[in-house]
């Protein structure tokens, strides 16, 4: 048992170093030329198995949830409780005859699906999983995850402008302006991560948010004032550049057919789903990585789970915190969603960086200062928000609703 | 190193070449975006990390899509062919740009550059004091710049309101 | 060849290839990615001579971070150009531009 043992630090316990154990065993006894080649290619290919595993069990957990939310059963015919469902929809999407336009071109209709996967799991490189799994060890690597992110707005242009078909390419340029409205707010609301951990490599600010404030407190950034509003942003901006609800105008199914994704069938429609699931795990695993603490476990005495365990858990929680808001909120209409990004997110995230600065020049104050420093980063946070909420929401008033007579 | 290097500028130049030739202007634009790509990653492999990751995240994220999307508002509607050059100016064209090409030649391969030892590539923390030390007062220009380049730009393609004129 | 040699060697190629994008090709977006081009090509050269020039230059590796942020604020106006010329003349060619009077 693991508890009987009383390892002497937890970076020495066996379930921590399992997955190093593991691989030293695949490649101890390969020549040196050849061992670093192949513990990248293992560690691709345990990051494709995982999170390929996450997205499919995420699609059905969405249909469940969803489903339980709104009152159904969700899928629960295929295996017991459902769980062969994934593996029957991807049966289903290679099956199904691809169609493609003739008038479409036919390369750039190819290639969108291929770039968009791509780029959303490049992504995946960086993060840390665990107290020695990070993938590849970037000084920069915040900055790479971005550019990688950055670059999957190109394909969605592809695919609307492929397709041939005036109703998908305006649905690309709709979807191009909500990715790039949203990009500012995700991209502000990290720098004060950045400038309070000193680092932009993902394993230096996962260690700077360690220890715990009178052993119960962990210095997660999101149980800061600063952070926990850069949290909110960022998890709101992620929301939109993931395409889910309440953004999901790009491909809303009620909507416009499906968007820039109108003229894609079978498997590169499932790859396109495929890259929206990568993307929403890509997103919350940095969420996680900068704000959450990374691997780190929430209390001392929990130490004894594995690191990548609870990476695991809160990776899954903010999975579901998608998912219920999925099932919660409605569909907001292109100009609102431009509206509350430059106009309320841009404002409160540069307010933010404010934030972040002065709690960074304040590090050493202790004491009755250390309140007063926590006082004035609440008011920071609070302050803006409620002025920049009641000065938009001016002239909407109260909502009067009318019945029709019975 | 030589070889990485030789295979990366091939992938840089590829692209280029092609996007210069090719009559679609959106396969143009988008091997513009190959091109870049591909000197991000020579930047990666001559040590410059962050100008690296900056290079994919402003060109390949920020410069191509303001490119995409001129190109998608200015669209001619006919056809999305562009009409190959006339002949007069292809050889005005290319004669300029093969006296260019034979002055940088000559230059680069009738000289003597020294033999230099490649300088190790700077932490990321030292740029950091940097831009924040002697080079401050030029990322505060920079960021002036790009502000008044954001309003500008938007001014000069906003739709000019029939009666009053400019809405901003 | 050294390798200071081949990325100069690069630098000069893309320097011509946006130089002939700008100069032969008649459609003004084109020419703005020609210069666009030219512009890669010379913080190439910088990075070239940082990375294997004498040391100590730090000036060009920071020289490259604002010739990029430039490079991005001047494509951005010069698109902005192109759509409000359009929306005068109906058409993004050079050679329609060619008068004062609009």
């Amino acid at each position: 048992m693991i508890l009987a043992v009383a390892p002497a630090s937890p970076a020495d316990a066996w379930l921590e170093r399992a997955p190093l154990l593991l691989r030293d065993a695949l490649t101890g006894w390969l020549p040196d030329a050849l061992r670093p080649w192949v513990s990248a290619l293992l560690s691709i290919a345990v990051i494709l198995g995982v999170f390929g595993l996450l997205f499919a069990y995420m699609t059905l957990a969405e249909r469940k949830l969803l489903g339980r939310m709104q009152n159904r059963p969700g899928p629960n015919r295929t295996g017991p409780f459902g769980l062969l469902q994934p593996f029957a929809d991807a049966i289903k999407a290679l099956t199904k005859e691809d169609i493609v336009p003739r008038a479409a071109d036919r390369v750039l209709h190819f290639l969108a699906p291929v770039v968009l996967v791509a780029l959303s799991l490049l992504g995946l490189a960086v993060i840390p999983f665990g107290r020695n799994l990070v993938a590849v060890e970037l000084e920069a690597a915040v900055l790479y995850f971005f550019a990688a992110g950055a670059a999957t707005e190109l394909s969605i242009f592809m695919a609307g402008w492929a397709s041939r078909n005036k109703y998908s390419l305006l649905a690309a340029m709709r979807a191009l302006a909500q990715l790039i409205s949203y990009e500012v707010p995700l991209l502000l609301s990290v720098v004060p991560v950045v400038v309070v951990a000193g680092s932009l490599s993902t394993t230096g600010i996962v260690a700077a948010q360690g220890g715990w404030a009178a052993g119960i407190w962990p210095h997660w950034h999101a149980l800061t004032p600063w952070g926990f509003s850069a949290f909110a942003v960022f998890m709101i901006a992620a929301l939109a550049e993931s395409n889910r609800s309440p953004f999901d105008l790009p491909e809303a199914e009620s909507e416009l057919i499906a968007g820039h994704l109108t003229e894609y069938s079978g498997f590169k429609y499932a790859l396109f789903f495929m890259a929206e699931y990568l993307g929403m795990a890509a997103l919350s695993a940095m969420a996680v990585t900068l704000f959450l603490g990374g691997w780190q476990a929430p209390l001392g005495l929990l130490e004894f789970v594995p690191s990548y365990a609870w990476f695991g858990v809160k990776l899954l929680l903010l999975l579901l915190g998608f998912i219920w808001i999925r099932a919660t909120f409605p569909r907001l209409r292109i100009d609102q969603l431009t509206r509350l990004s430059w106009k309320f997110l841009v404002p409160l995230a540069l307010v933010n960086l404010l934030n972040g600065g002065f709690w960074a020049a304040t590090a050493d104050w202790s004491g009755p200062a250390a309140a007063v420093r926590w006082l004035v980063s609440a008011l920071l946070v609070v302050v803006p928000f409620v002025a920049l909420a009641r000065s938009l929401a001016a002239g909407y008033g109260p909502r009067t609703y009318r019945y029709a007579p019975s | 190193m030589t070889t990485l290097l030789a295979v990366l500028a091939l992938i840089c130049l590829a692209p280029a070449v092609a996007a210069v030739l090719v009559r679609n202007l959106i396969h143009s634009a988008l091997l513009f975006v190959l091109a870049w790509l591909g000197l991000a990653a020579f930047y990666l492999a001559l040590g410059a990390e962050f100008v690296a990751f900056a290079q994919a995240l402003v060109y390949v994220g920020g410069v191509s899509m303001v490119a995409l999307f001129a190109v998608l508002l200015t669209r001619p509607g006919r056809t999305d062919l562009l009409p190959p050059p006339s002949a007069a100016r292809a050889v005005g064209g290319l004669a300029a740009a093969s006296l260019v090409a034979s002055m940088l030649a000559s230059s680069l391969f009738w000289s003597r550059l020294p033999s230099m030892e490649p300088t190790a590539p700077i932490p990321l923390r030292r740029l950091g004091e940097l831009l924040a030390g002697p080079y401050l007062v030029a990322v505060l220009l920079v960021g002036l710049i790009l502000t008044v380049a954001l309003i500008g730009g938007l001014l000069l393609a906003a739709p000019r309101r029939p009666a009053e004129g400019g809405d901003a | 060849m050294s390798p200071l040699h081949l990325c100069l060697a690069l630098s000069a190629a893309l320097f011509c290839t946006g130089l002939v994008a700008v100069l032969i090709r008649g459609n003004a977006i084109l020419v703005l990615l020609g210069v666009e081009l030219m512009l890669n090509a010379a913080n190439l050269n910088f990075l070239a001579f940082w990375r294997f020039g004498p040391g100590g230059g730090e000036a060009g590796l920071v020289f490259v971070l604002f010739s990029i942020a430039v490079a991005a604020a001047e494509a951005a106006v010069g698109m902005a150009l192109v759509i409000a010329v359009h929306r005068h003349l109906r058409s993004i060619r050079i050679a329609d531009a060619n008068r004062l009077k609009g």
